[in-house]
């Protein structure tokens, strides 16, 4: 068991919209750890869509994302790289 | 912000005459027009739109509630309305259930914030369970707009 932190910062112009929330929640459920993101003093169980879409992260908020679990680092990795990637709409006007 | 901020309750369906998914988001558009919330010349372009989000990835999030949306040029600032479908809709959501509630949400493309706010203020009342069972029981306009107050008054 680990715990692993990072956090990360939403870079595309739409920010954590519906899509992107689900492609966040469908990658922390592939894993075993316990995955939360949190904003600011909020913080969601990220296998939710129910509950991640209650950050409402605009553009250039911070996203900390906190795994723990035998599979943590992995997540955190795999989840914080999307984020950081603008969750492929970096391309979009 | 609140549900009564973004919902325009004179476009509330109780019951959906739609069998569908492209039928149930027509009809609320529809609803939106006669209401006066949008024009009446819109409706096939923003049903168009909304269609075509969908099918990038439903909104069909589960529980039996949708959340079909789009950005739409047009569109000063968001605005929704809900409608109940007793039988239920398939909407391919996440849980491969039937979606018994639909709340539709058209948003400025030129304001991700106040969409991301509005998304936020639809997904904390459908989240809870309460809120989901009330309106699948609201069987008339009056009563789903009072509930739309209630959550509001509940914060």
């Amino acid at each position: 068991m680990s715990t692993v932190e990072r956090e990360v910062k939403i870079v595309n112009k739409y920010g954590l919209h519906a899509r992107p929330a689900m492609q966040l929640v469908e990658v922390a459920n592939k894993y075993n750890s316990n995955v939360e993101v949190s904003k600011d003093a909020l913080t969601v169980d990220a296998k939710s869509i129910m509950s991640i879409m209650r950050l409402a992260a605009t553009k250039d908020s911070v996203l900390r994302i906190r795994a723990e679990g035998d599979d943590a680092e992995q997540a955190v990795e795999e989840m914080a790289e999307i984020v950081a990637n603008g969750f492929g709409e970096m391309d979009e006007e | 912000m609140k549900l009564s901020d973004i919902i325009v309750t004179d476009a509330v369906i109780p019951e959906l005459e739609a069998k569908n998914r492209d039928d149930a988001i027509k009809e609320l558009i529809q609803a939106l027009a006669d209401s006066g919330a949008i024009d009446q010349s819109d409706v096939e372009e923003y049903t168009k739109a909304v269609l075509s989000r969908e099918k990038q990835a439903t909104t069909g999030i589960g529980k039996g509630v949708a959340l079909p949306h789009a950005k739409i040029k047009g569109i000063k600032k968001a605005v929704g309305t809900i409608g109940r479908s007793s039988e239920g809709i398939d909407f391919s959501a996440l849980d491969y259930k039937p979606v018994y509630s639909t709340v539709l949400l058209l948003s400025s493309p030129d304001d991700p914030d106040e969409h991301l706010q509005a998304m936020e203020t639809i997904f904390k009342h459908v989240q809870r369970d309460m809120f989901r069972k009330f309106l699948r029981q609201s069987e008339t306009k009056e009563a789903i707009t009072d509930l739309i107050h209630e959550a509001d008054e509940l914060g």
